[in-house]
């Protein structure tokens, strides 16, 4: 946690420093026959999915088709009714695990920023590294300095969240996410509340988080972004995992008519 | 459309000049804020001439004034009045500090998830229930005559004003925890989402996230509350504490010259005023920053 490689703050744990990487096949995220329901509603439908480390898995489909259910899943935000989710060969679906631990080392973007509107950017970003892994409050600003760097906004430090434009409080929203040192990154349609001229700046973010190592999994309705930077493709119908593969095949050559079906009427919204 | 700035000379540049157009209207909108003052000032003063008129040739007026607006009992009850204010302020001030303390104590109670709680829960649902119902009287009576009269070692044997106190209190408290409560559940569920996410725990961000945005939302009013009780505070003269009221009331007794009550009034009144602009500066403040929240 506190191992500071590199004086750009950003820190990602060496693929060998894994901890307990258990089941090398299952990769660093392993989420098996996931199921969940919000009363009468099936959210999730049996969803498997492997993310290995240093993946950028990228979640397409529909509003409404459980992408961001799915994330809140992997984040604890949400109690699963069936299925098996494990990170680095822990089932963190067990009951019995702390719930905090497990989220202090996955962090999450939300659409709407989530921003604490009451607190200083700087305030935002070290509240975690200060009230969760106990940091003095001097070196939780360093790093938090250093990540606001890292994400361009080191002279926004003392401004207010509202204070912002939507791309710099998402981007903040990122550094609080990543001061964590996260060995996962999920990122819930975090351009879809930014005009298209704040898009680039969140996403030219993320190609960076992903060539730095980053494993990533990501819902968006961008699908040119997920077409550079996605490792793996998934579409999600209902619920269901419908189709899983390269973006190559997936965004270009979908072999389910469905996905064929919700993919030209993003062209014909003009967003591919 | 209207025809694009040129570029050599934005507005708000040193360069820039109101047309003549602008002038003009510049011209008329300063005759009318000119003339609209003048209306309001003379409106003003014809109404309270003829009001001021009406009353003091009324045939009953005479005697209105020497009972209810009597200077030279005004000038002999002030002192005794005063002092008795003193009390009224002391009151309100402790008993406002308690009264934050069990509000907040009480709203967090009932915010508490998880079945170990439910006793505490439940506690402070009664609670709230049984002493917004009361009428701050009853409370008062039953306190301030029926402790004492109990004659139990420790409760029963203290100032009486301690009672009126405590009255005020349970009475108070209850009605400033629901105004937690309602700006605890307030506040988006997503920055309680978001700060959970950073591996915050459930207290944690209840102190650290929540309860910071919701206390400023109630602040207006928790304010309002505190004008009130103020007033309040009042009350206990009827338990024979000697605070404002009841000063006014002994200087009364004495020859039934009820201009003293109109002292007592007046001294509460400039009390709650300034405590009632600040409340309205308070949430136009709110109003202006932080009315929805920020981000949700």
């Amino acid at each position: 946690m506190r191992r500071r490689s590199r004086p750009q703050g950003l820190e990602q744990p060496a693929p060998g420093r894994m901890p307990r990487a258990t089941d090398p096949a299952g990769g660093l995220l392993s989420i098996r026959n996931l199921r969940k329901s919000f009363g009468p509603t099936l959210v999730l439908d049996d969803v498997s999915l492997d993310v290995q480390q240093g993946d950028c898995v990228v979640l397409i489909g529909a509003s409404g088709s459980g992408k961001s259910t799915l994330l809140r899943c992997v984040n604890l935000l949400e109690v699963v009714d069936d299925g098996v989710i494990e990170l680095a060969g822990a089932d963190i679906t067990d009951p019995r695990v702390n719930a905090d631990q497990v989220r202090s080392r996955v962090g999450i973007v939300f659409q709407a920023f989530n921003l604490f509107p009451h607190l200083s950017v700087l305030q935002n970003v070290t509240l975690s590294p200060i009230k969760v892994h106990g940091l003095p409050r001097d070196e939780a600003e360093a790093r938090a300095r250093a990540m606001l760097d890292r994400v361009g906004l080191s002279d926004k430090a003392a401004a207010k969240p509202d204070e912002l434009s939507g791309g710099q409080q998402q981007r903040v929203a990122i550094a609080r996410a990543l001061v964590n040192s996260p060995v996962l990154m999920l990122l819930d349609e975090v351009t879809s509340a930014l005009d298209p001229e704040l898009v680039g700046e969140v996403l030219s973010l993320l190609r960076e988080l992903k060539d730095e190592g980053m494993t990533m999994l990501i819902a968006t309705h961008e699908m040119g972004f997920a077409r550079q930077v996605a490792d793996t493709v998934c579409f999600l119908d209902g619920g269901r995992l419908l189709e899983v593969g390269p973006p190559s095949q997936v965004l270009e050559d979908p072999r389910q008519a469905r996905t064929r079906q919700f993919l030209s009427r993003i062209i014909e919204a003009g967003r591919l | 459309m209207a025809p694009a700035p040129q570029p050599s000379a934005p507005a708000g540049s040193p360069s820039w000049q109101p047309s003549p157009l602008q002038r003009q209207r510049l011209a008329y909108r300063r005759g009318r804020t000119i003339r609209s003052g003048i209306t309001a000032a003379l409106s003003t003063l014809v109404l309270l001439a003829v009001v001021i008129g009406a009353v003091t040739s009324s045939p009953g007026w005479p005697r209105v004034q020497d009972t209810f607006f009597n200077w030279d009992k005004a000038k002999e009850s002030f002192p005794a009045v005063a002092a008795g204010l003193w009390l009224n302020l002391r009151v309100m001030l402790i008993c406002a500090v308690v009264v934050v303390l069990l509000g907040l104590l009480l709203a967090i109670l009932r915010t508490l998830r998880g079945p170990v709680f439910y006793p505490l829960r439940m506690f402070a649902a009664a609670y709230t229930d049984l002493f917004r119902g009361l009428p701050l009287i009853l409370v008062l009576l039953l306190l301030g005559f029926g402790v004492p009269a109990l004659s139990l070692g420790g409760v029963s044997f203290q100032p009486v004003v301690v009672y009126g106190g405590a009255a005020l209190v349970l009475t108070y408290s209850a009605y400033v925890a629901e105004v937690f409560r309602a700006g605890i559940e307030s506040v988006h569920p997503s920055q309680r989402a978001a700060a959970r996410s950073l591996g915050l725990s459930n207290a944690q961000s209840l102190r650290y996230v929540v309860l910071p945005q919701a206390i400023r939302r109630v602040l207006p009013p928790l304010l309002n509350d505190f004008v009130s009780l103020q007033k309040d505070s009042g009350l206990i003269s009827i338990l024979g504490v000697i605070d404002a009221i009841r000063a006014a009331q002994i200087s009364t007794a004495a020859d039934f010259n009820y201009t003293p009550y109109i002292v007592a009034g007046f001294l509460f009144v400039c009390l709650t005023i300034p405590l009632t602009r600040l409340t309205d500066w308070v949430a136009r403040r709110q109003g202006w920053y932080g009315g929805g929240g920020g981000a949700v």
